[in-house]
């Protein structure tokens, strides 16, 4: 059976799933439950310097629901742990003595001055924990005084405030990195130059997640009022997904360990962080909607597919899909591909037809010696996969490659067996000659 | 002792009063209103959708699914009045799965349709909850058209030439309008006074007057009809009920379950209704099935339903069978009636010749057997009565129509039961009514 036993910049956690800084991580309550559940460690709900902050006493989350209310997106205008500095500082001590074999890592959220930094790591070292994470993420309110993703944003802060870090601790400093913002390289650059130990993301994206018709206000309604907040939850998974990417194919990154967060659910998502690179996961929003329960699927689930694929620890499967990961100019244009519709599990719904006819290519039929009848045009086909994405039936539809040799019916051109990308295209006015 | 036994043969009140709201509650109880979101998001949004080949009033099924999952049930009910002003009614009576549900992928994919009925119901529920009338009628034509018959026929004819301008008096023979929704659906299907309440928001619209206790044949005719109108429209239903023709009919306890029904719906009190002990029903279409549900359900001790044919041959669907059955009602198949045997005058068994197919032909097979009964409903078809019709041309024993509903007769069109090639069922009815109605405006329009 597959060993899920993980270390992360040396720390080290019974399985890769850890819970991300945010309420579930807030008290020793939650975090007690959650190590009784099974997590392998957590991110403590950021921690700031006294007096605390305090939150609205409204409505702070929203949702995005898919059918039958099923929580696709989530959204907060949350701050902070408003509880005293003091009293974090005592529960992680206690939790961290009470549970060892856990990984307990300290968010920590303060303003840009170093000795503001050098004095909470002081505080948090005594505690005992494995780490701490500097959250530069935060999209609201924090960043409305200086810190969060108003740090996050600002790739020379960020190294300035690893750096500090750094120097005043022996613990390993993760960087949380906000996703608002246009290049993810930049800021993990910038946290690698500092010398932090790895980057965390993604932190919440800025959102509005609706708007309320009869207030006419944003949701969530606060008297009448609504502000941008944060999102998280299963749809900002591709966004993650990119992100962590990007940073684990960047020569200038490679190497620096990434801890995967945003919208993992099921174990299926955390191999997918770190099949592009992250070395473990995060998860809030999962738990938020379903309690932490969850995480059972996801290590019998990660230990069952390993076991499947004769793998021993997740760390053989940790960026295993970045080499595959490629600007689009290097794809191969001589790759050609004709959708394929499997008749004996056709439920003839007529959806694949009609998002070719309108919106795409008239590459699929509706009618066939007058009866209905859905059947590909290989001559129309460019292969573009919209089909497959429509069908209610899985695998019905599928994409199969013609092999070299063979007629494209649509272009009357021979698939050609080499390999040929845009960069050398006699279209591309930019084009390198091939040699 | 016998004349004890005898009187209590056919009694009313075989239930404790306050059983009969319980057997008599909706068959499908509405959708709230999550579930009706869920349900409506199992729609695929076919493309050309096969659901809406089924309906015979062609309602946008995919569409007004949409707008319920978008949260506009009363913008789906527009959807489906546009098609069919009674599907109110159709949703709680059209055989499902045999229509919309029947064609919907998902049965395909999975025998498990989206619940096309319930949700149709969902919609138009909440538009009739509004207490406002989705429409608002055309410029008055100045043109008349008389309707006979205010059954789903003549009240879809009447509204959506209402709804073009004309003005439209129906004539009813009985009492109430609705036809066999106000007399003839089973009463499950359509508690609460639905039928009525339906007639009023079809009415609604304006222009519409009713004349009931108003018979054609019986000091009204059809020339005179043609004469005071620009158009008729024919929508009479089916007035005769088929016999049995075997000895014994006439004695007491031998009914016509149509009537029988009719008097339940009516019926101020089930509990005052009389019912037998041991029924026996004869028949295998939906008539069938209803009275002897509803027999069982007035505190029939058994109820047998006997069939010539097997179950795939009656006219009545697989599920309405399995609802029978589910009631408690026995369905015995292959036996045909030969003799109801009495005593003193009233009905005490029926003595049945089984039968099967040889060559094709149904045929008996000479041996018998007896079922104890006090009461027998013969269900064994309607009729076409026609009523003093002017020279109509009849086909197959109804009135001949084209593809627009125009009989052989100028200015005479006619729909829904009382027509040829219909298939006997509400929404048949409906559709044939708006087509008579389409087509008697263009005509109108001339
Ligand atoms: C017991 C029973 C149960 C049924 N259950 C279902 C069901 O569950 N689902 C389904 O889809 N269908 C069902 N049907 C069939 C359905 O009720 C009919 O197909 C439908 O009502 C036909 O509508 P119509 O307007 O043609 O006729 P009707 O509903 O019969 O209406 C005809 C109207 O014309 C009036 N009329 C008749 N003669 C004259 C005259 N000479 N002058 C003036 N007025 C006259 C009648 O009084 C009546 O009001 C059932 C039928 C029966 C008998
Ligand atoms: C209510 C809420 C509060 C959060 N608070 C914090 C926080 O205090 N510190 C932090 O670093 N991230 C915070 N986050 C962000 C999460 O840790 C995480 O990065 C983000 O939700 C994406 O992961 P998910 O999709 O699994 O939820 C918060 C998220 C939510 C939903
Ligand atoms: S792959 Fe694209 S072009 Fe080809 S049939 Fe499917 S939708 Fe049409």
């Amino acid at each position: 059976m597959a060993d899920l036993r993980s270390e992360f910049v040396g720390i080290k956690s019974p399985n890769p799933f850890w819970l991300a800084s945010a309420p579930p991580t807030d008290k020793a309550y939650n975090v007690t439950r959650a190590f009784e559940q099974g997590w392998g460690g957590v991110v403590w709900k950021t921690l700031g310097l006294d007096p605390t902050i305090v939150n609205v006493n409204g409505p702070r989350y929203g949702a995005l629901h898919g059918s039958d209310r099923r929580l696709l997106g989530f959204n907060n205008i949350e701050l902070i742990t408003d509880r005293p500095l003091q009293v974090n500082l005592d529960e992680i001590k206690a939790v961290k003595r009470a549970w060892p074999d856990r990984a307990l890592v300290v968010s920590l959220m303060v303003p840009c001055e170093e000795a503001c930094w050098s004095e909470i790591l002081r505080q948090v070292e005594d505690t005992g924990a494995d780490g701490v994470e500097l959250n530069f993420g935060c999209p609201h309110g924090m960043s409305e005084r200086g810190m969060g993703s108003a740090v996050g944003q600002v790739p020379d802060y960020i190294e300035m405030v690893a750096r500090w870090c750094k120097q005043a601790t022996r613990m390993p400093v993760i960087v949380k990195l906000t996703p608002n913002i246009t290049d993810i390289r930049y800021p993990a650059r910038a946290a690698k130059r500092g010398g932090a130990d790895a980057v965390s993301l993604i932190n919440t994206v800025s959102s509005i997640i609706a708007v309320d018709l009869d207030r006419m206000a944003p949701v969530p309604t606060v008297d009448g009022k609504g502000s941008h907040g944060g999102y998280c939850g299963p749809a900002v998974k591709p966004i993650a997904l990119n992100m962590v990417a990007e940073i684990a194919r960047d020569p200038e990154t490679a190497g620096l360990p990434i801890s995967g967060i945003g919208g993992i659910t099921v174990w299926r998502d955390a191999a997918e962080f770190m099949a592009l690179g992250a070395a473990n996961v995060q998860v809030c929003t999962a738990a938020m909607a379903y309690g932490f329960k969850i995480v059972k699927e996801m290590i019998a689930g990660l230990e069952l597919w390993l076991d499947e694929k004769g793998l021993e620890r997740p760390a053989q499967i940790v960026g295993r899909a970045v080499p595959n990961v490629t600007d689009w100019q290097y794809l191969n244009l001589n790759y050609i591909a004709k959708a394929r519709i499997d008749q004996s599990l056709c439920i003839q719904c007529g959806r694949c037809h009609i998002a070719c006819e309108d919106t795409s290519h008239q590459a699929i039929t509706a009618m066939k010696d007058g009866k209905r009848h859905f059947e590909v045009i290989d001559a129309e086909c460019v292969g573009c996969n919209l089909c497959v994405s429509v069908c209610p039936v899985e695998d019905c539809i599928t994409m199969a490659a013609l092999p070299a040799g063979a007629l494209d019916a649509r272009t009357g051109q021979i698939v050609q067996p080499d390999y040929a990308n845009w960069t050398t295209h006699p279209n591309n006015p930019q084009r390198v000659a091939a040699e | 002792m016998s004349a004890v036994a005898k009187a209590d043969r056919i009694a009313a009140g075989r239930l404790e009063p306050m059983a009969y709201a319980g057997n008599f509650a909706d068959l499908h109880p509405p959708l709230s209103r999550h579930e009706a979101v869920v349900e409506a998001e199992r729609c695929y949004f076919c493309y050309d959708a096969p659901c809406m080949t089924a309906c015979p009033t062609a309602i946008d099924i995919p569409l007004f699914i949409r707008q319920i999952a978008g949260g506009q049930p009363v913008a789906a009910a527009r959807t489906i009045f546009d098609q069919n002003i009674l599907g109110g009614m159709c949703a709680r009576v059209c055989p499902t799965e045999t229509l919309c549900e029947q064609a919907c992928v998902r049965e395909a994919a999975e025998g498990k349709p989206v619940r096309i009925g319930l949700l149709q119901r969902h919609a138009t529920d909440a538009q009739m909850a509004t207490g406002r009338q989705p429409y608002q009628r055309a410029a008055a034509s100045g043109r008349q058209v008389a309707v006979v018959g205010a059954g789903p026929a003549g009240l879809a004819c009447a509204h959506r030439l209402a709804l073009l301008g004309h003005a439209v008096t129906i004539f009813e023979a009985r009492p109430k309008p609705g036809g066999l929704n106000e007399y003839g659906i089973a009463a499950y299907k359509t508690v609460d006074d639905f039928a009525a309440r339906e007639v009023a928001f079809i009415l609604g619209i304006g222009g519409i007057t009713i004349e009931t206790g108003r018979a054609l044949g019986e000091g009204l005719d059809l020339a005179e009809l043609r004469q005071r109108f620009d158009a008729v429209f024919l929508g009479v239903g089916l007035g005769a009920v088929n016999g049995l023709a075997i000895p014994g009919e006439d004695l007491a306890g031998v009914q016509d379950a149509v009537d029988y029904i009719a008097q339940l719906r009516q019926a101020e009190n089930l509990a005052s209704l009389p019912v037998g002990r041991q029924v026996v029903v004869i028949g295998g279409g939906m008539t069938a099935i209803d009275v002897a549900v509803q027999a069982k359900l007035l505190g029939a001790e058994t109820v047998t339903l006997v069939y010539r044919r097997g179950p795939a041959e009656m006219n009545a669907s697989r599920y309405e069978q399995e609802l029978a059955q589910t009631k408690g009602v026995l369905i015995r198949h292959w036996a045909r009636p030969a003799r109801l045997v009495g005593e003193a005058g009233a009905v005490k068994a029926a003595l049945f010749e089984r039968t099967r197919l040889e060559a094709g032909q149904l045929t008996g097979t000479g041996e018998t057997f007896e079922l104890s009964a006090d009461m027998v409903f013969k269900a064994v078809g309607q009729r076409f009565a026609a009523p003093a019709l002017d020279g109509v041309a009849l086909a197959h024993g109804r009135i001949a129509v084209d593809g627009e509903r125009r009989t052989s007769l100028a200015g005479v069109w006619a729909g829904g039961d009382c027509v040829a090639g219909g298939q006997d069922l509400t929404v048949v009815a409906v559709e044939d009514g708006k087509r008579a109605a389409m087509s008697i405006h263009h005509q109108l329009q001339r």
